[in-house]
């Protein structure tokens, strides 16, 4: 059964998953495969700990998800497998059923978590090639994003060379928490290679940062791990532009994926107001925080915010400017989907919708019309 | 007029010298100890020091009560201002250290500021970074009137609304002390989720996700359920990224509330009883219009106090930071009342 929805949508956050470990090790040298896959009892505990831990990650710092692998009741596959891990499902309950025309997979395994760089490497490159092979071959609906190591920059760009001669990889896929703010140096090659092949650089919600997941501490629980997880968008965005990444870059675009959008229009604020006072601590940036986020920064919709009044939605969106960087996602199989027919609020102008639901993400990862 | 949030300033160690015991003052002149070396505001900073004060010789602002007379109480006509002390004592390891500084910034306040002039009220400056000192000094300081507050840098170690601070929580309550969280705090964590920024203009806009944090922690361990009469100011935390974090908030409330049962209410209903936030810096939209709308989306006239954030820098300075085009009632409010109220002046 398809729900009729009148404009077109693209979908850019789907998380789709491997039926098992082993499913994705298939895909990594036997180096890899060997050194976890004979383990017995921990390979057991890794599968059951690895949405948040990755195969060797920080410890300490594990907030259970509110369901299951985080993801709706009604995900779970007729046969028993992982939400998102069974493609024929995935049409009928997300793909067809929206008449969703493109969909941006962003697989969220671990590969950037890694401790033992070169083994996140190798997961890196087994994700990309899994994504191929089992979701872009037999679905020309679906595009991929390239997971990379992202706290080695030279292991990163690496990857996106590899990968970047496919065009159905449209974008490189970071985690918003990292190791060392995404300004720093130690990025840098990232952003230099996507730049090189013309992609966009997507940041997705979550990921550790080998700390405390706010900037005063472990909080204790997930409400406050995703209610935050805005606070380590905004801090992190705060860092590329103040870095000066954007006037190095100037080619350079970031997509922030699962982040909301209200944070973003009080952080130009501030972070202008800010300016105005400590120019001279970055003479390096020659033109505003908020011109440069406009110029260098995409959104995706979901968790779409919800003012309690309509027209501070559309207040909303007048204050951030940015009614051509706005894209929808639904963040399937996740429990706070948000559904295409659904999500946005009645009263945008038709013109606002069909750029957010398809053609602003049409334009930024050229998806043919 | 009330001025939420004044700072007398202690510069060097010397200037506590006459308030620390005889251990203390041996340690000061014998080692390398001279109190607490990180600053929540660097004194090379340009937001560190108001634009007009730079240049006079021999006054250094903050360090008397002739200066704070001089350049805010008097010009302005201030009734009542709350002096918020960030000395740093949080940054300083050493746990008997900690207290015994926080006592001596106390009994300095109340002989060198509040003594002489009757208009200032003070903030305890506790080692909040243990709780049991912290309480111990609260406990000490608490039966004069003119301490109102209790001085909690919004960087901590660990997130203030765990359990592990809930015993500071109760005495707060208990003694009637309104709980200041204070832009800045030498926690030793990197001050974001990942890792250090590299510069200050990162770590002051940053700072707003530091408050942001505290209040998401306060309300979803159930801290302002336990203690239903706290009364948190946050201070210098700006206000432009309320509205926003409510929103989030109250969503994720409504699809996780089971994981925190006591709560009962949107966490937007928490803020606008227990919260009240003080005006500098500004960090709403330029736009007047725009600025008067987010106020507006903090959904009371309640929530902001007048503050000079005296003697640092901003966009503009005293009266010309109040917002214009506020109803009369709701400026009138902002320049007294909901300071008046809040801190029971």
């Amino acid at each position: 059964m398809s729900v009729a929805t009148k404009l077109e949508v693209v979908d850019c956050d789907i998380h789709n998953a491997p039926r098992s470990r082993q499913a994705l090790l298939r895909y990594m040298p036997a180096r890899w495969r060997a050194a976890r896959a004979g383990g017995g009892r921990l390979e057991a505990a890794v599968e059951a700990r690895r949405e948040t831990l990755g195969d060797r990650s920080y410890l300490g710092g594990e907030y259970p998800r509110a369901t299951p692998r985080a993801a709706r009741t009604d995900a779970w596959p007729p046969s028993g497998d992982p939400p998102a891990s069974d493609l024929q499902f995935m049409r009928e309950q997300l793909l067809d059923r929206y008449q969703i025309s493109y969909g941006v997979l962003t697989p969220m395994l671990g590969a950037g978590e890694q401790l033992d760089l070169e083994r996140g490497a190798a997961l890196a490159s087994a994700i990309n090639d899994w994504q191929a092979a089992e979701w872009l071959d037999p679905e020309p609906r679906l595009r991929a994003s390239i997971n990379v190591a992202y706290e080695d920059g030279a292991l990163a760009a690496r990857e996106i060379h590899r990968m970047a001669s496919d065009p159905r990889f449209v974008q490189v896929l970071l985690l918003i928490r990292t190791a060392e703010p995404l300004g720093r140096r130690k990025y840098w090659p990232i952003y230099e290679a996507a730049v090189a092949h013309d992609l966009p650089v997507g940041i997705h919600y979550g990921g550790w940062g080998r700390g405390p997941i706010t900037g005063v501490g472990y909080a204790s629980y997930y409400i406050e791990d995703t209610v935050g997880m805005a606070t380590a968008f905004a801090d992190q965005l705060t860092s590329l532009v103040c870095e000066g990444v954007f006037e190095r870059y100037p080619a350079l675009k970031i997509v922030l994926i699962e982040g909301g959008i209200a944070w973003l229009a009080p952080l130009m604020w501030r972070l202008d107001r800010a300016f105005a006072l400590l120019r001279a601590e970055a003479p390096h940036l020659t033109r505003e925080p908020s011109e440069l986020i406009r110029e260098h920064v995409w959104l995706t919709t979901q968790p779409i915010d919800e003012p309690p009044r309509a027209t501070d939605f559309a207040a909303l969106l007048a204050q951030l400017g940015m009614d051509d960087r706005i894209m929808f996602a639904t963040d399937y199989p996740h429990w706070d989907f948000d559904a295409p027919d659904r999500a946005l609020p009645t009263g945008l102008d038709r013109g606002v919708r069909e750029r957010i639901m398809a053609g602003n993400a049409r334009s930024l990862y050229r998806l043919s019309a | 007029m009330i001025d939420a949030d004044i700072h007398n300033v202690v510069g060097p160690i010397e200037t506590l010298e006459p308030y620390l015991d005889g251990h203390w003052r041996e340690v000061v002149a014998t080692s390398q100890f001279a109190g607490p070396t990180d600053q929540a505001h660097p004194p090379n900073i340009a937001t560190s020091l108001r634009d007009d004060l730079a240049p006079q010789q021999g006054t250094a602002p903050g360090r008397t009560v002739a200066t704070l007379r001089a350049h805010v109480l008097d010009p302005l006509g201030v009734q009542v201002a709350i002096l918020g002390c960030d000395y740093g004592v949080e940054s300083v390891r050493n746990p008997d250290a900690a207290a015994a500084l926080a006592t001596a910034v106390n009994d300095w306040q109340l002989a060198e500021w509040l003594a002489p002039e009757p208009r200032l009220r003070a903030a305890i400056v506790v080692a909040a970074q243990q709780p049991a000192a912290a309480i111990a000094e609260i406990e000490r300081c608490a039966g004069d009137p003119r301490f109102v507050a209790v001085y909690l840098p919004v960087r901590s170690q660990i997130p203030y609304g765990n359990r592990i601070w809930w015993p500071l929580w109760e005495a707060i309550e208990r003694h009637e002390l309104v709980a200041e969280l204070h832009f800045g705090g030498s926690a030793g964590i990197p001050p974001t989720a990942s890792g250090w920024p590299t510069s200050w203009l990162e770590e002051y806009v940053d700072m707003a996700s530091a408050f942001a944090s505290q209040l998401t922690s306060l309300i979803a361990e159930g801290t302002l359920d336990r203690f239903e009469r706290l009364r948190i100011s946050l201070i210098e935390s700006g206000f432009g990224w309320l509205p926003a974090f409510m929103w989030r908030f109250d969503k994720g409330w409504r699809g996780l509330r089971r994981e925190i049962p006591w709560t009962r209410r949107l966490p937007s209903g928490y803020v606008r009883e227990h919260v009240r936030v003080s005006l500098q810096p500004v960090d709403g939209p330029p736009d007047p219009t725009e600025l008067e709308r987010v106020i507006d989306q903090l959904g009371s006239d309640r929530m902001l106090m007048f503050s000079t954030d005296y003697p640092h820098r901003h966009s503009s300075e005293g009266l010309d930071a109040v917002p214009a085009g506020l109803p009369p009632a709701a400026e009138q409010r902002l320049l007294d009342a909901n300071a008046r109220e809040h801190y029971r002046l």
